[in-house]
């Protein structure tokens, strides 16, 4: 249990998918003019990452990594797929996405509009598949420990952009250089915002 | 006309600094120069090729499920490019870790297939695609020259601050640990783009 919270703290702040990775910067930076559109973005990356994350984890134990296939029958056991798992990942984040989609529309109509456009954005936001390229790097070992960090990673990336967007909507009223106004401005910030974060980066879980 | 599309990316149309396209991957693998030509390279050889296969199957592409089938070209392309960094240059590839992986989801080469490759012939959409990620690499090598020089006083791993100099061995200089840190990526973006747009003022937002 330790160890689950361990990671979902990490994952929020220390790991932030946008201040100490860069992921998902795309959609981050094009989608953070007002808070409003942020929180629907945000939300949903969450549980895009949440969905995802399990099924990419599944998929990677008993079908993709070395030896895995040794469940179906004892001479798969020296089967490497890993060298698959880029296409696999794409493949199941592509089709989850439009499985929210679908759901969402079906179930929630008043939410599908709220979201909009964002559910098909995030199959190409680096985010989603940047997560669970690290699961498979970082070797999580339980299925538990890789929906926590998939639904850590999405709350640290709905942090920052609900955050971001906040200091966009001030930074309009304010006096920018001409040829650093917009897209400029906004780098700088977010520079300064990872400088912010990285004071979490000492502490040891 | 190919000149122009060849040149064009480089800097007037540059897609970091103007289109705000890939910007995921730029930023994370520049603290080093050699990771960084390594990244610009592949970028360049997925997305010049991406973009000709694409174009060479756009007129039997149905439009329905073109994202799928752009993602599996683009995929495919990626698999090759992380084994064969894994089989010559393991060390860089280890560096790089999933930024490799991560050029599928990278939104310059979405972006040019859809915006150019769809809509052009072969030819013009392999120098299309050539050139954009040689716009990438310029910024990303730019980046990393700045970040490696001031943050670790070498290039390409060659020491050019000399030893001496250092506070350690009884000189005056420091390396200035803020270059190492990600975010200094960001703010020497930031600050090519306060430059080009200086240069060309059409660029500038209201």
């Amino acid at each position: 249990m330790q160890e689950l919270v361990n990671i979902f703290v990490k994952s929020i702040f220390i790991d932030n998918m946008v201040f100490a990775y860069f992921l998902g910067m795309c959609s981050y930076l094009a989608v953070s003019k007002n808070v409003k559109t942020a929180v629907g973005l945000g939300l949903a990356v969450i549980f895009v990452l949440g969905v995802t994350l399990p099924a990419n984890y599944l998929l990677f134990k008993y079908v993709l990594s070395d030896g895995a296939l040794a469940w179906l029958n004892p001479e798969y056991a020296n089967i490497d797929l890993s060298f698959l798992s880029f296409i696999i990942f794409i493949a199941v984040i592509a089709s989850m996405v439009q499985l929210v989609e679908m759901v969402v529309e079906k179930f929630s109509p008043g939410l599908y509009s709220s979201l909009g456009i964002f559910l098909p954005l995030i199959a190409v936001n680096c985010a989603i598949l940047g997560g669970s390229l690290f699961m498979q790097e970082r070797a999580y070992e339980t299925l538990a420990q890789a929906t926590v960090f998939g639904l850590g990673s999405g709350l640290g990336w709905f942090l920052a952009i609900v955050a971001l967007a906040a200091i966009r909507e001030k930074l309009s009223y304010s006096n920018v250089p001409a040829p650093l106004r917009g897209l400029g401005i906004t780098f700088i910030v977010v520079g300064l915002m990872g400088i912010a974060f990285m004071s979490f980066m000492g502490i040891k879980l | 006309m190919y000149k122009k599309i060849f040149i064009e990316p480089l800097f007037k149309n540059n897609p970091v600094s103007v289109l705000v396209l890939g910007i995921c991957s730029a930023l994370a693998v520049t603290v080093k120069l050699e990771p960084a030509l390594v990244m610009a390279l592949s970028v360049t050889i997925v997305m010049g090729f991406s973009n000709a296969i694409i174009s060479s199957l756009r007129n039997t592409i149905p439009n329905r499920i073109r994202i799928i089938v752009q993602l599996v070209v683009v995929a495919m392309l990626v698999i090759l490019v992380d084994q064969v960094l894994k089989a010559f240059a393991y060390e860089v590839s280890k560096q790089l870790s999933v930024f490799v992986g991560l050029i599928i989801t990278n939104c310059i080469i979405m972006g040019r297939i859809e915006a150019f490759a769809l809509a052009n012939k072969p030819l013009p959409s392999l120098i299309d695609g050539i050139a954009n990620g040689l716009g990438y690499g310029i910024i990303l090598v730019a980046v990393a020259f700045f970040r490696e020089l001031f943050g670790s006083g070498s290039l390409m791993g060659y020491q050019l601050i000399p030893a001496s100099w250092y506070l350690k061995n009884g000189g005056f200089y420091e390396n200035n640990g803020l270059f190492i840190l990600p975010p200094m990526a960001l703010i020497l973006v930031g600050v090519f783009i306060w430059v080009q747009r200086s240069i060309q003022k059409e660029l500038i937002e209201k």
